[in-house]
């Protein structure tokens, strides 16, 4: 207890630290406003993929269901945030309360998706679940671009308020990482995790198999809703081609880079993804040819079985644990 | 009635290409139980050799087919190698993630050198000529001749996976690796030689698809992903299935679209999708193999 008392209150003061350093950064003027912008641009988006990705940690990598659609959930966070903020008044007032309801609406509404989806669905396993979960997300995404009245078709819904702060962002994604991570340590969590490693053998430890997986997938999908409503504040626009299939490998890549279900790997990979798609912006073709070669590695180095791979890894570990053992002699 | 019969002549032509597509699916993933989404990608990577056969080289198109199926091939054993092998014993979460690596790098590689834009294949003599017209239904020669060509591979197909040494060991190692193995079958070999098939049936499917319509990088991704849909659909692992599922998906399309409403064609393939796993996971042909414990 009291060690996981002292790592929390480290992880408290380290989130405090970076708010500060946030804060001080835009408010202070000690900075180039260019720089600010871009900077604070660059921040907002780590922070809504950080939420994206750990929606989907949940799902892939603590529960084993392998999700292709993710982007379809954040389309549904996304439209239903839109239209919702001129009917709970935005525009008259820009009062916080209703910002927050119309974020909440849209993270709501892609849970439900997520239960109506995921209860018929989730039945299926491995590959066919990600192709079905691919199905879903093109049909969110088809089903957008032929609805040109209330959805904007093809062109989206433009032109609407920008309504998000750093602060709100960072505050939410916060609050997401925590969720995540006491619900890891619950019952619920654990759960999780046994079904990912058997299911026959948790099914007969008295895990309702359907039950966990499809809580699993509602709490992720709703992170993704969460995540494109948090988008809709951030770019003021909404477009179908923003959530295609292209966007839930975008996020698998993060999860997989991170390590599937290793939630503080999630983060360091959303902020690592985002600095490099900043970077490769003008080479779209020499991005996605990176993607594809990160994920064909990561995965070969994994789990594969290579000997020239296999002599490396053994060397690396060889090292860490000398390194392990020199602090260890020094402590004592 | 005319408009009835046209349909059912253009679903039965889109569907000929989607099942050649959905058998190479099929024998992949019935020998190492792997969705292999770089098929899709290894018909791309064909329809662009015929394409170059065609329009650089001015070749006629029958060889520019055996052309591109022999690039196939070859890129079909290289992927295997390099990509797959490796990953043999690892979960099959590892593997799936693995082939949507391949099918970007391969993707984009096609495009950061051949451009994003949409090419077409040269007429030749094959594929223009003139259309045939029976009372008001309209076929093109082309579509008949890659009917015709579709229902012969299919025999042959069928004959060396039933009648010769190499279709015995595939059936083999596909029903159990280690058994066939002590059997005295090379495994590896066996593996190359089903993705060499495979891809080499995608290259055929793709200078159909692109003498038809046209060609760019990411026209296989739509593609292989309903070839998929039609394999799982007849049965995934059935080569059987794979036709006919490639056939109804195609007449199915094709009539959904003309009566039913034509924005949502892409939506049907992955509707059927959903309804055949969640009512018939192992497809119309399949069987019904349940996992003991």
């Amino acid at each position: 207890m009291q060690k996981k008392s002292i790592s929390s209150v480290i992880g408290l003061l380290v989130v405090v630290a970076l708010f500060i350093m946030i804060e001080i950064f835009t408010r202070s003027g000690l900075f180039d406003q260019s720089v600010v912008e871009t900077v604070i641009d660059q921040i907002q988006l780590i922070l809504i993929s950080i939420i994206l990705a750990l929606g989907l940690n949940l799902i892939t990598g603590i529960t084993g269901q392998f999700s292709l659609g993710h982007a379809g959930f954040m389309a549904i966070g996304a439209y239903t945030t839109t239209l919702i903020l001129p009917i709970v008044g935005y525009g008259e007032s820009a009062n916080p309360f209703i910002i927050v309801v119309a974020i909440l609406a849209g993270t709501v509404a892609a849970g439900l998706a997520g239960l109506l989806v995921g209860i018929p669905i989730l039945r299926l396993k491995g590959d066919y679940l990600a192709i079905a979960t691919l199905g879903v997300g093109e049909i969110v995404k088809i089903i957008i671009e032929s609805n040109s009245k209330t959805l904007g078709g093809a062109t989206g819904l433009i032109d609407r308020p920008i309504f998000l702060s750093t602060e709100l962002i960072f505050i939410v994604c916060v609050i997401s990482f925590i969720l995540i991570k006491n619900l890891l340590n619950s019952s619920y969590g654990r759960s999780f995790i046994s079904v990912r490693e058997d299911e026959v053998a948790s099914e007969s430890m008295g895990i309702n198999l359907t039950k966990a997986k499809v809580t699993a997938f509602v709490i992720g999908t709703a992170f993704a809703g969460l995540a494109g409503a948090l988008s809709v504040g951030k770019y003021g626009s909404v477009t179908p081609t923003r959530f295609g299939f292209m966007a839930s490998i975008d996020v698998l890549l993060i999860v997989v880079i991170g390590g599937l279900g290793n939630i503080y790997g999630t983060v360091i990979a959303a902020i690592i993804m985002q600095i490099m798609v900043s970077n490769l912006q003008n080479l779209p073709e020499i991005r996605m040819i990176v993607y594809g070669l990160l994920l064909i590695i990561i995965m070969i180095v994994k789990s594969g079985n290579n000997p020239i791979i296999n002599s490396v890894r053994k060397f690396i570990s060889n090292i860490s644990s000398k390194i392990i053992n020199i602090f260890k002699k020094v402590k004592s | 009635m005319d408009l009835l019969i046209q349909q059912l002549i253009n679903g039965i032509s889109a569907g000929s290409i989607y099942a050649i597509v959905a058998l190479g699916y099929t024998m992949v993933y019935g020998i190492i139980k792997l969705i292999n989404f770089a098929h899709g990608d290894v018909l791309m990577v064909g329809a662009f050799t015929g394409l170059y056969c065609v329009n650089t080289l001015k070749m006629p198109i029958i060889l520019a087919i055996i052309a591109s199926m022999l690039v196939c091939a070859v890129l079909g054993a290289i992927v295997e190698k390099l990509a797959y092998k490796p990953l043999r014993t690892a979960p099959r979460i590892a593997l799936l993630i693995t082939a949507i690596g391949v099918s970007f790098l391969i993707e984009y590689l096609m495009m950061y050198f051949f451009g994003s834009g949409a090419q077409a294949y040269k007429e030749t003599e094959l594929t223009s000529g003139s259309a045939l017209h029976i009372g008001n239904i309209f076929v093109t020669r082309f579509t008949i001749y890659v009917i015709l060509s579709t229902m012969i591979i299919m025999i042959l197909l069928q004959l060396i996976v039933k009648k010769t040494k190499l279709g015995k060991a595939m059936r083999a190692v596909s029903s159990d690796k280690d058994a066939a193995q002590l059997m005295g079958i090379n495994v590896d070999k066996t593996i190359s030689f089903t993705f060499m098939l495979g891809s080499a049936l995608a290259a055929i499917a793709g200078v159909m698809y692109g003498a038809q319509f046209s060609v760019q990088p990411l026209m296989g991704m739509q593609l292989g992903l309903k070839a998929f849909i039609a394999a799982v659909f007849g049965g995934i692992g059935n080569i059987p299935g794979a036709m006919l599922g490639g056939y109804l998906l195609g007449i199915i399309e094709s009539l959904g679209g003309q009566y039913i409403s034509t924005t949502y064609v892409d939506v049907f393939a992955y509707v059927i999708l959903i309804i055949v796993l969640l009512v018939r996971p192992f497809g119309i042909l399949g069987k019904d193999t349940r996992e003991k414990v």
